[in-house]
């Protein structure tokens, strides 16, 4: 009846994650009083949940993201710790069956369900803006995908008091996936919940990749886009080519679970080097959807603050396009050590460091989009010039990992680890937060406040060199990767020095939370009253802060690159803004429960899967079919914003600019 | 219908007063978006059958000392698979035709034989598959089989879902009319019935064809 | 439990030709690159600071967003920095496949490598010997391995002897390594096995060769490994304290690669077999 869930699924005897989750649970059920309390549930159904607004999704997506930031930074301290204790006789606080869940939950909610969430977040929010239009391509797919990443997100962490999650690692090798190494529930909670959120991700590339090469303001042609917009089409793309492998690939470990095929096991003719190379080719585009839209966040943040375009832009464009071409090209070089032969490792390291190459072009376009300018250090920039730092040395070390010689004596290490760190969160994390202080004005009304946020930078910057400069020399010195008990005495001190750097970075997330909270009790004093307060170059800053639902009230005519810059220069020139238009009513698509309810059946369907209680499985998929049914027939898609709304909130907007105009030109 | 008379995608009230030649009039109107979207959810399907593909062809010889492609495939059966699924896909491009004239009698009857057709290739298949078990031959014997199963039961199963989607294309047709968004998606469903057809293709070649070769 | 004594720097210290030649590509490799990024960083830093814009002394040009000579020199830079490591690449992975073999006059000592639940096996088919985690070789001689994996993936790997390869069950890479300098090395698996994983660590421990005779003579001493032994063997363990089997039944490795039972032992008293495996061509490392 309950498939092979038992009472002894609820870990009783382990005292670390029975305390979490009774912790989560208060802690989920006070934010739900809370809620209850302060009547906002049909606000936040209307404005958030059935939301088809690419704004409200990008913000759900960030939360979302910080949320399992915490998570996956919890997972961190506790592996930091446990390797900082675990020395000689002592073997720690996390027995092996515990310590291997911990890092394969830190890597799997790392990826999928921090760093993914996060790049689309910004990507939902920003890109419509920036591209001058009113929302994406398809809106109700948009929501869709949102909910089937959070569907992913639920299941991979119900694992905390239901069963335990998977002991192999963030990319689950075979034969030790397989059922005869891992016959519990934990990788059929990682496959069902990558599987699930896997699906809402390749929908969003459809999605993108649609909005950005149909959708776009008038006169706005490819070369008059802003780079984000370029980045977020070679993001989305590659998520289109990369996502139906993975897929495939666990699709393949789940039959040799479920249904006892044998692609990759041991007997009966499979090829465990085969799912290595499946599970890379997606891999590997992986890290570049992650890293391209950082790039993009780049570039916007180092013009605007620069005040001047950004240096080359159609070599940034080409640059682009050319990693995301190349990324498809290098899988192999995360196992040369698996003897494929000298020239098979060779032709893929030298391709792997061919992706260098546009890499080190885009930097030095930075660095020249600095020059001649007038550089504001904000945030975002102290942000910008760290990850321009950190990236650099990220970058030499992956070009060393490129060299087959080299890889073979640091593979696996410790080298490696703080190798990929460095580049995700030297690339990734400090764009996010770049990208957040950035453009959270836009989305809220008020900018954060600054002083805390260079705490913040700080506390990232110091303590991710603290963390993991040691990791360097610890991978020379033979450390290998997942190990729970460390058998060298000599390397604690290096593994302190790493834990006080985990634990400067802890200090950073949570001054993030602090920041938020003081910045709302405290926006009246930075309010965003222009909807342009870092004198923005793109058409998001166009709009009052925050946009109207529909964005702007006439889709804006483009001319050139910087479709803003230029109108905005022209009207502080000519001391007047462009003629009114001629406004008429809007059409919007209406709000849908149509992705929370789909996920909802599709986590019923997920969970019943790996429980292998098989009749609820079955309701779940009916009731999904049943859902996309009933959300065909509907006959109102639209609704229609009259125009006197559009013309009254274009009016308001047009007399904040002129006042803020007049001031402008008086001051030139 | 042209790009200038058809409902935009999201909320256009503004058209381009300059045409920089690169067809920059502002946002497609849905008539493009919708097929154009569901283009590229085909192509990451390909991709999908790509990998499949490919695992066959790293796994075609592992037989772990069981059955072989040779002894297995059964060309007649695959002929009329074959000629049963082209077929449907020129019948469902009759619906397409006849839809395009509001003709409901019509659209359903071509809807009606390309299911029928399409459910001729299902059965022949679930029994190629039950028949191939029942010697000895099923997914779980060896390596070679698993693929087997796994990248035709995957069209198989898209077929399935293809069915699936006939028949509440059908129901919507009746209840609703030829209205657009009914029209848009009568369009995706042929692209992805035309589809299905362009990946069989690959599979009777690569698997029956290559396979049973002397 | 293995407490690794003494200061050991890994790949710092190479003590054979294979590491060192890996640890100075690293170098060479790493100081190519820093010459480049170094200057870069500073340029960051620099540009950044004197282009702020409380700097009067700075000239603002707001419209200058393209060079032709900037972009031909910004492309140029990487692209030739990436050529030479490319072609520092090709060759180093030439000449540091790990199934070539390593010039030498001496002849290789054979050393078969079967990475178990959790520990290694290390069987001598010439010397009809096995141990368990302990790898005994003499210094000076190239050591050719065949490995594999009884259960599922590790990674055999000393550091101060260099390369690293995959153990994987069913299949078969080679690896030549040599060990110049007598003394104790640690080794471990580089790739996450499950639960017993930490415990997987072994020692290598080069010896002068007449000393290496001497153990091998002495080590027929032990326990046989034959089926039934392999079987306990098989038992999912970890931390094992290094041991030796004194006699090994012939084809064990073939029978664990292959997955089938082992034969049966001959009634009459077989001399260790001569394992006469060819090697294959280099560039070719993984045979099923």
């Amino acid at each position: 009846m309950f498939g092979r869930l038992t009472w002894d699924s609820i870990p009783f005897n382990q005292p670390i994650p029975l305390i979490t989750s009774l912790i989560v649970f208060v802690v989920i059920a006070a934010v739900l009083v809370w809620i209850t309390r302060n009547h906002w549930w049909p606000y936040l159904w209307n404005e958030y949940i059935t939301s088809t607004d690419h704004k409200r999704i990008g913000i759900m997506y960030i939360v979302l993201a910080l949320v399992m930031l915490v998570r996956g930074f919890a997972d961190a301290i506790m592996m930091r710790a446990q390797q900082s204790i675990a020395i000689g006789q002592s073997q720690g606080y996390l027995p092996p069956e515990h310590y291997n869940q911990i890092f394969s939950a830190h890597g799997t909610i790392m990826i999928f369900f921090v760093a993914m969430p996060f790049v689309i977040g910004f990507m939902n929010f920003v890109v419509p803006l920036q591209l001058g239009v009113r929302d994406v391509a398809f809106p109700t797919m948009n929501n869709v995908s949102f909910w089937l990443t959070a569907s992913g997100v639920l299941l991979t962490n119900m694992s905390l008091f239901l069963g335990e999650f998977a002991r192999t690692g963030w990319l689950a090798f075979p034969p030790l996936s397989e059922k005869a190494f891992s016959p519990g529930v934990g990788v059929d909670y990682y496959l069902v919940a990558l599987q699930i959120s896997g699906v809402g991700t390749l929908l969003t590339g459809v999605n993108f990749v649609t909005t950005i090469l149909k959708t776009r303001a008038p006169g706005m042609s490819y070369l008059r886009m802003p780079v984000f917009c370029w980045t977020a089409l070679a993001s989305n793309l590659l998520i289109i080519a990369a996502f139906p492998v993975l897929t495939v690939t666990l699709a393949l470990l789940m039959l040799d679970r479920y249904l006892g095929f044998h692609f990759f096991t041991n007997d009966g003719g499979g090829n465990s080097m085969l799912y290595m190379n499946l599970i890379w080719v997606w891999g590997h585009p992986e890290v570049y959807i992650l890293v391209l839209p950082a790039f993009g966040i780049y570039s916007e943040v180092v013009a605007t603050f620069s005040g001047k375009p950004l240096f080359g832009y159609r070599s940034m464009v080409f640059a682009t396009l050319g990693i995301c071409i190349i990324s498809f090209c290098v899988w192999l070089h995360h196992f040369f050590t698996m003897g494929a032969g000298a020239d098979v490792n060779a032709i893929f390291g030298i391709a792997s460091m061919i992706i260098g190459v546009p890499t080190g072009v885009k930097i030095y376009n930075w660095l020249f989009t600095m020059y001649g300018g007038r550089v504001r250090f904000n945030v975002p920039m102290y942000w910008t010039i760290g990850f321009m730092l950190t990236f650099m040395i990220g970058g030499l070390t992956g070009v060393l990992l490129a060299i087959p010689p080299v890889d073979f004596i640091v593979h696996n290490s410790l080298f490696l680890i703080a190798h990929f760190h460095q580049v995700i969160i030297g690339g990734v994390v400090f764009a996010i937060m770049a990208g957040y202080t950035y453009w959270f004005p836009k989305a809220f009304g008020f900018t954060l406040d600054e002083r805390l946020g260079k705490a913040i930078f700080w506390c990232w910057f110091i303590g991710f060199h603290l963390a993991f400069m040691p990791l360097y020399v610890l991978g020379f010195w033979g450390a290998t990767r997942r190990m729970q008990h460390i058998p060298d005495a000599t390397w604690a001190p290096w593994l302190d020095v790493a834990f006080v750097g985990a634990v400067i970075i802890g200090a950073g997330i949570a001054l993030t939370v602090v920041q938020l909270i003081y910045s709302i009790r405290t926006r009246d004093q930075r309010r965003d009253v222009t909807g342009d307060p870092w004198d923005g170059r793109t058409l998001e800053w166009l709009t009052l802060s925050p946009p109207p639902h529909y964005n702007f009230a006439v889709l804006p005519d483009v001319h050139g690159e910087e479709a803003y810059w230029t109108r905005k220069q022209t009207a502080i020139k000519q001391d007047q803004l462009i003629k009114e238009p001629d406004y008429q009513p809007i059409e919007m698509p209406v709000n849908t429960p149509t992705g929370v309810i789909v996920a909802f059946f599709a986590s019923v369907c997920g969970f019943a899967v790996i429980w292998y209680i098989w009749w609820l499985a079955i309701l779940g998929l009916i009731g999904a079919f049943a859902i996309f049914v009933w959300y065909a027939w509907r006959d109102e898609h639209e609704h229609i914003i009259p125009v006197e709304e559009v013309r009254a909130n274009a009016r308001e907007r047009r007399r904040i600019r002129m006042e803020h105009l007049h001031k402008l030109s008086q001051s030139t | 219908m042209t790009a200038a008379s058809e409902a935009p995608a999201v909320g256009l009230t503004h058209q381009g007063s300059e045409d920089t030649g690169l067809g920059q009039r502002g946002p497609a109107s849905k008539s493009i978006v919708v097929p154009y979207g569901f283009w590229l959810f085909v192509l990451s399907d390909m991709v999908l059958f790509s990998a499949l593909f490919a695992t066959y062809a790293s796994l075609v010889h592992a037989t772990d000392g069981g059955p072989t492609t040779n002894e297995l495939f059964h060309r007649n059966l695959v002929a009329i698979e074959t000629v049963a699924l082209l077929v449907s896909s020129f019948v469902c491009g009759l619906a397409m035709i006849t839809a395009k004239r509001a003709n409901m009698l019509w659209t359903q009857i071509w809807l009606v034989v390309t299911a029928l057709l399409g459910l001729v290739f299902l059965s022949i298949e679930i029994y190629e598959f039950a028949s191939m078990v029942a010697e000895g031959a099923p997914p779980q014997r060896s390596a070679f089989l698993s693929a087997f199963f796994t990248l035709v039961g995957c069209h198989g199963a898209h077929v399935t879902c293809g069915l699936l989607w006939i028949g509440t294309m059908m129901a919507q047709i009746w209840a609703k009319g030829f209205q657009p968004h009914i029209m848009r998606r009568l369009l995706c469903l042929s692209v992805f019935w035309h589809a299905l057809d362009i990946i069989w293709v690959a599979i009777f070649t690569i698997v029956y064809l290559i396979g049973t070769l002397p | 439990m293995f407490l690794i004594s003494g200061c050991n720097r890994g790949i710092w210290d190479p003590v054979g030709p294979v590491a060192a030649q890996e640890k100075q590509l690293l170098i060479n490799s790493t100081a190519i690159m820093l010459a480049i990024i170094i200057p870069t960083m500073i340029a960051t830093v620099g540009v950044a600071w004197w282009f702020r814009r409380g700097n009067t002394k700075a000239e603002y040009r707001p419209d200058w967003e393209y060079s032709g000579a900037i972009e031909m020199v910004v492309w140029s830079i990487p692209a030739l920095t990436i050529m030479l490591l490319g072609g520092i690449a090709w060759i180093g992975s030439h000449n540091l496949e790990p199934s070539r073999p390593l010039p030498s006059t001496t002849p290789p000592l054979k050393v078969d490598v079967v990475s178990l639940d959790w520990k290694w096996l290390f069987i001598y088919p010439d010397q009809g010997v096995a141990t368990v985690n302990q790898l005994v070789v003499p210094a000076g001689t190239p050591v050719s391995f065949r490995l594999t994996s009884a259960t599922v993936w590790n990674s055999f790997f000393v550091p101060q002897m260099g390369t690293m390869i995959y153990t994987m069950p069913r299949m078969t890479t080679r690896l030549n390594l040599q060990a110049d300098r007598p003394g104790v090395y640690n080794g471990l698996s580089s790739h996450f096995s499950g639960d017993g994983f930490p415990g997987m660590q072994f020692q290598v421990r080069a010896v002068p060769a007449d000393q290496f005779a001497t153990w091998a003579h002495g080590a027929h001493a032990g326990p046989a490994l034959d089926g039934a032994a392999y079987d306990q063997l098989q038992k999912p363990s970890s931390y094992v304290k290094p041991f030796t089997y004194g006699s090994v039944q012939p084809g064990l490795f073939d029978s664990i690669v292959a997955n089938r039972p082992l034969p049966p032992i001959s009634p009459k008293t077989t001399p260790p077999a001569m394992h006469v495996s060819p090697q294959p061509p280099a560039g070719h490392n993984n045979v099923r």
